[in-house]
């Protein structure tokens, strides 16, 4: 049976089920099979669970790969989700919202607002929690910005698989279950729920504005940095486990702010860097640094920093250490990037401190008081104390 | 036994691990280890997956009727990749270089872009829950009209420690997958073919040896009975026993059949009744253990389910067997009863009560719970249909047991869990590559030409071509050494000393060159090599050992030695010629206190004498 061509080869699939390529011109048309579709039955769902929202932003939690033209499944709906994940349809009925079909580097702040407004209604019309789905590569991105978008009284949660779906040992139906255990749960707040560790037993609960991807491939890619997970959820019992500090289900009230500005950027200092990279920010509204250690660029792009500011840039420096907090006031360098105007983003990560000043520059004009909201702590992006090491 | 009037076709599977630097899909070693060396385990779940068909395989799904939690062992010689934690890297290109050579000595033909295809495999042997597989070559020529239909690179799968624990060590080394046509038609073809493919392989010498390292499926029928795979026959002794007794097992089903369409008997009972109640008071532990205990009756079968089908093996075996999928530990009937605690009063009570004559059989389930017990009586309903359809012989996947009859495993899988491995890229076998594939010397044409080239006697060079030391022995050859000399140590001289208890593993492949080096240069007397090997194997250095066993005269010292005596012996020399070496022998043996081989000894002494005789 013919499949598809690849690098100039008949792609062909024999009777014992292999692939092997051919030249082309060795294959000779019999017979076009008529596609059939694949068999789909309405799955029941239990109306007395509690109603979940699952949005979808094209993340692998149940999509199925069409080999054939390699594109990712359109179908979307709650029969698919729980025909790939009978378990789930033991936690909660689920009414899905398919957003977008994009691999998540190729998120936009656009999409984001399309996010937050998705969730937003579908809380307003009463889901008792709400699971996006998301590529892995910038999941921590989206889930710090809509931190800063929505005010939530119930649990938001980011999910998504390290292992595509395609694969028997895939972290996708893990993953999904324990979300939703987690949807359904005590939380109000943004947070991700990934595998804890390399084992099928536990996902831990990681507060939105504190997570990271720190593995290209692993289950347990996602770490809380700074802080430990607000909770975990045990495998296969589905037992939620929240830690104190964990925002509570109805302590915020339900709000959207939904504006962001696209005109913020972030930037690596690196040894050696020059000055004239900084050139090309100019006429950003904002820009984050992930400078050295607790908070430096190298001397020369002081007096290029302070031109941007002068110019109307809101300049925040963040740590590349990622663990640790930014102090500029113990070192000379330190010392002249405060004088030239650059402000300290705390213990912010730096893509954290990215989303929060698209969010920020957007809903406050007055500089100086955009300045100050950088580093107060609005969603436990910023946090007043040290309390976490390593 | 006339197989060919039976209609016996058989077919074999071989898989053989390769001796490659890395494994097929990472860069980690492909050395076994000691499971006490594990430094870390990890557990997971697998769920089956739908193919790029859309459909779920029969025998992943069979494997899906319990959940379990399976435990890997991790060493500091695995890495993310056997934890499927990182995709793999490119196809070993080494491992595939093998693959080619082997399918050319087949005379093969080579696919012209290879597409590595994952094979699902959730038994948990497999880390990432299938099984990494590429279609490299086919159509390949066997002696006597045989055919091979394809040669496949394969990963090797993780092996069971006990239960749900596997060990990563194992997974991912290469293993050539070759699959003959159904072209064989008696049990001694069938090994004998197996046997022909082994010493193709071994050709190479780039395949690994020992125990486990080459394994056999085989494929057999008989007219009117199916096609059954009979997995993992490790030893080939066994293999013509293990299609004999596939052959009885698929002649007696049929006989049952025969017999239950005679009796007009009926299971097709759709479930059973609860008679949990019944087992109370029971003597019996498994009954007294389990929370649920259902009965079937099978209308007609009294007698038959006890009957045995291969050696220890009975229709009964085969039923629980399939039960067993559902996690129970197996079934009890009552061609075996009263027996294993249960009594005669407990199973004339249970016949009352499911209403069974005595023409039928009732069969037991104990689980541990309704949902385990209806499961597995489910599944002996369904092979009790089996047993008197027109197909009393299901298609399936056995294993072998030790004594060579089989167990059932899983339905044969079908194509549907074959699907395309994303993540590797095809590969390209183009002319240029394939035109560059050297074909190596068969090794019955290497003993051969040993018999020829070194008057090696037939059975020893045929010993020798298939010693795992034949790549030293060649090289000791090309160094000088006497093939005798290097062809005695490696099959005699160590097989007694194997014999006596001495660990010669322990002798490093140089010892040996060296050892030989020092023979033939005289440094060591032949006689002396036994005693050599032994003090290393006991931790001894070759130097050591050397010094020790053969006091170091060397060649230049005898001759220096020889000279002197010479010189004492002046007239003697003289007046005798050639005629003092005899006598002389002794001194200079005496001298050197028997260190030295006679041989070399002799041949300076000669020499000496000469120039001292043609000096004058």
């Amino acid at each position: 049976m013919y499949i598809t061509g690849r690098d100039g080869m008949a792609v062909v699939k024999l009777d014992s089920g292999y692939n092997i390529g051919v030249p082309p011109e060795s294959c000779s048309l019999m017979n076009r099979p008529v596609p059939v579709p694949s068999e789909q039955h309405e799955v029941l769902q239990d109306k007395n669970l509690p109603t979940l929202a699952i949005v979808s932003t094209g993340g692998t939690i149940a999509s199925r790969i069409d080999y054939r033209t390699g594109s990712v499944t359109s179908q979307f709906n709650a029969s698919d989700i729980l025909t790939a994940i009978p378990e789930l349809a033991e936690i909660a009925n689920y009414h899905t919202i398919p957003l977008a079909t994009i691999l998540s580097e190729n998120m936009t702040p656009a999409i984001w607002q399309d996010l937050a407004r998705a969730i937003y209604t579908a809380i307003k019309n009463g889901a008792k929690g709400v699971i996006v789905t998301h590529g892995t590569d910038t999941m921590a991105y989206s889930a710090a910005v809509i931190s800063f978008m929505i005010d939530t009284p119930v649990p938001i949660v980011f999910v998504g698989s390290q292992r595509s779906a395609d694969r028997p040992s895939s972290d996708n139906a893990m993953n999904a279950v324990c979300a939703a255990a987690a949807a359904t749960g005590d939380l109000g707040e943004v947070v991700v729920v990934m595998h804890a560790t390399t084992n099928d037993d536990t996902c831990a609960i990681h507060r939105g504005t504190r997570v990271r991807k720190m593995h290209s491939s692993r289950r347990d890619a996602f770490r809380s940095l700074g802080v430990t997970p607000v909770g975990e959820v045990e495998y296969p019992s589905r037992k939620v486990t929240l830690k104190e500090d964990a925002v509570r289900r109805g302590t915020r009230t339900l709000a959207l702010h939904d504006k962001l500005d696209p005109h913020c950027a972030l930037v690596q200092f690196y040894p050696g860097m020059t000055p004239d990279l900084l050139k090309a920010y100019e006429g950003y509204h904002g820009l984050v640094i992930a400078g050295t250690g607790l908070g430096h660029t190298s001397t020369i792009l002081i007096p290029p920093l302070k031109h941007l500011i002068e110019k109307g840039t809101l300049v925040i420096m963040t740590t590349q250490c990622m663990n640790g907090r930014v102090c500029d006031r113990v070192y000379d360098t330190g010392r002249d990037l405060l004088d030239a105007g650059v402000i300290e983003g705390g213990d912010m990560l730096p893509e954290v401190a990215l989303t929060k000043l698209m969010w920020v520059l957007a809903n406050e004009r007055d500089k100086l008081k955009a300045a100050a909201l950088m580093q107060d702590d609005l969603k436990g992006e910023n946090m007043r104390r040290s309390a976490h090491g390593l | 036994m006339d197989y060919k009037v039976l209609g016996l076709v058989a077919g074999i599977e071989i898989h053989q691990q390769l001796d490659t630097k890395e494994k097929l899909f990472c860069h980690c070693p492909t050395t076994l280890r000691e499971t006490a060396e594990h430094s870390g385990e990890f557990s997971r779940y697998l769920r089956a997956t739908v193919s790029e068909m859309g459909l779920i395989d029969r025998a992943a799904k069979e494997e899906m009727k319990h959940d379990r939690m399976f435990r890997y062992y991790t060493y500091d010689t695995t890495c993310l990749v056997e934890n499927d934690e990182e995709p793999p890297a490119p196809i070993n290109d080494e491992a595939l270089g093998v693959c080619l050579t082997i399918g050319k000595m087949f005379s093969m033909t080579p696919v012209p872009q290879v597409h590595t295809m994952r094979k699902l495999v959730i038994d948990g042997s497999n880390t990432s829950g299938f099984q990494r597989t590429a279609l490299i070559a086919f159509n390949g020529v066997l002696p006597d009209s045989g055919q091979i239909e394809t040669i496949c690179l394969e990963e090797e799968a993780a092996q069971r420690v006990k239960d749900e624990v596997f060990s990563l060590d194992r997974l991912g080394i290469p293993l050539v997958e070759i699959t003959t046509s159904p072209c064989m038609h008696t049990p001694e073809d069938v090994q004998n073919m197996a046997e022909y493919i082994g010493m193709v392989l071994r050709s190479t010498g780039k395949v690994k040896r020992g125990l486990g390292t080459i394994r056999q499926d085989v494929n057999i029928s008989i007219a009117e009975g199916a096609r059954v795979e009979i997995k993992g026959v490790q030893e080939l002794d066994l293999i013509a026993e293990v299609v004999r007794r596939e052959v009885q097992r698929q002649q007696n089903l049929l006989a049952i059949r025969d017999e239950l369409k005679k009796r007009g008997a009926n299971g097709d009972g759709t479930a059973g009744v609860d008679v949990t109640g019944l087992f109370k008071e029971t003597k019996s532990t498994i009954l007294k253990k389990a929370k649920k205990i259902h009965a079937i009756v099978l209308k007609g079968f009294a007698g038959l389910v006890g009957r045995e089908i291969q050696p220890e093996r009975r229709l009964g075996s085969e039923m629980s067997d399939y039960a067993k999928k559902c996690g129970v530990g197996g079934i009890f009937h009552t061609d075996e009863l009263p027996g294993y605690g249960v009594t005669a009063e407990e199973v004339a009570r249970l016949q009352t009560y499911v209403h069974a004559s005595e023409q039928d059989c009732v069969i037991l389930v104990a689980g541990a719970n309704e949902k385990q017990t209806v499961c597995a009586i489910r599944q002996v309903i369904m092979r009790a249909k089996l047993a008197h359809s027109d197909k009393p012989v299901p298609e399936e996947t056995r294993k072998m047991l030790e004594s060579g009859s089989t167990a059932y495993m899983r339905p044969l899988p079908g194509a549907d869990r074959m699907y395309p491995e994303t993540d590797v890229l095809p590969v390209l076998i183009d002319n240029t590559r394939w035109d560059a594939v050297a074909i190596p010397e068969l090794l019955t044409t290497k003993a051969e030409r040993f018999v020829a080239a070194y008057g090696i006697e037939k059975n020893y060079a045929l010993q020798l071509a298939s010693s795992e030391k034949l790549p030293l022995f060649e090289r000791a050859v090309q160094e000088g050494i006497k093939p005798k000399l290097a062809a005695f140590t490696i099959l005699s001289t160590t097989t007694e000393l194997r014999r006596d208890g001495v660990d010669i593993s322990r002798v490093p492949d140089q010892v040996y060159l060296d050892m030989w080096h020092a023979v033939e240069s005289g440094k060591a007397a032949r006689e002396a090599v036994p005693e050599i090997f032994r003090s290393i194997a006991e931790g001894n250095s070759f130097a050591e050992a050397l010094g020790r066993l053969a006091p170091a005269v060397s060649r230049e010292d005898l001759e220096k030695i020889v000279r002197k005596i010479i010189a004492e012996r002046k007239d003697f020399v003289a007046q005798k010629g050639r005629a003092a070496l005899g006598p002389l022998m002794g001194v200079v043996m005496a001298e050197v206190r028997g260190s030295i081989d006679g041989r070399v000894v002799s041949e300076i002494l000669k020499k000496e004498i000469d120039a001292a005789t043609t000096m004058r």
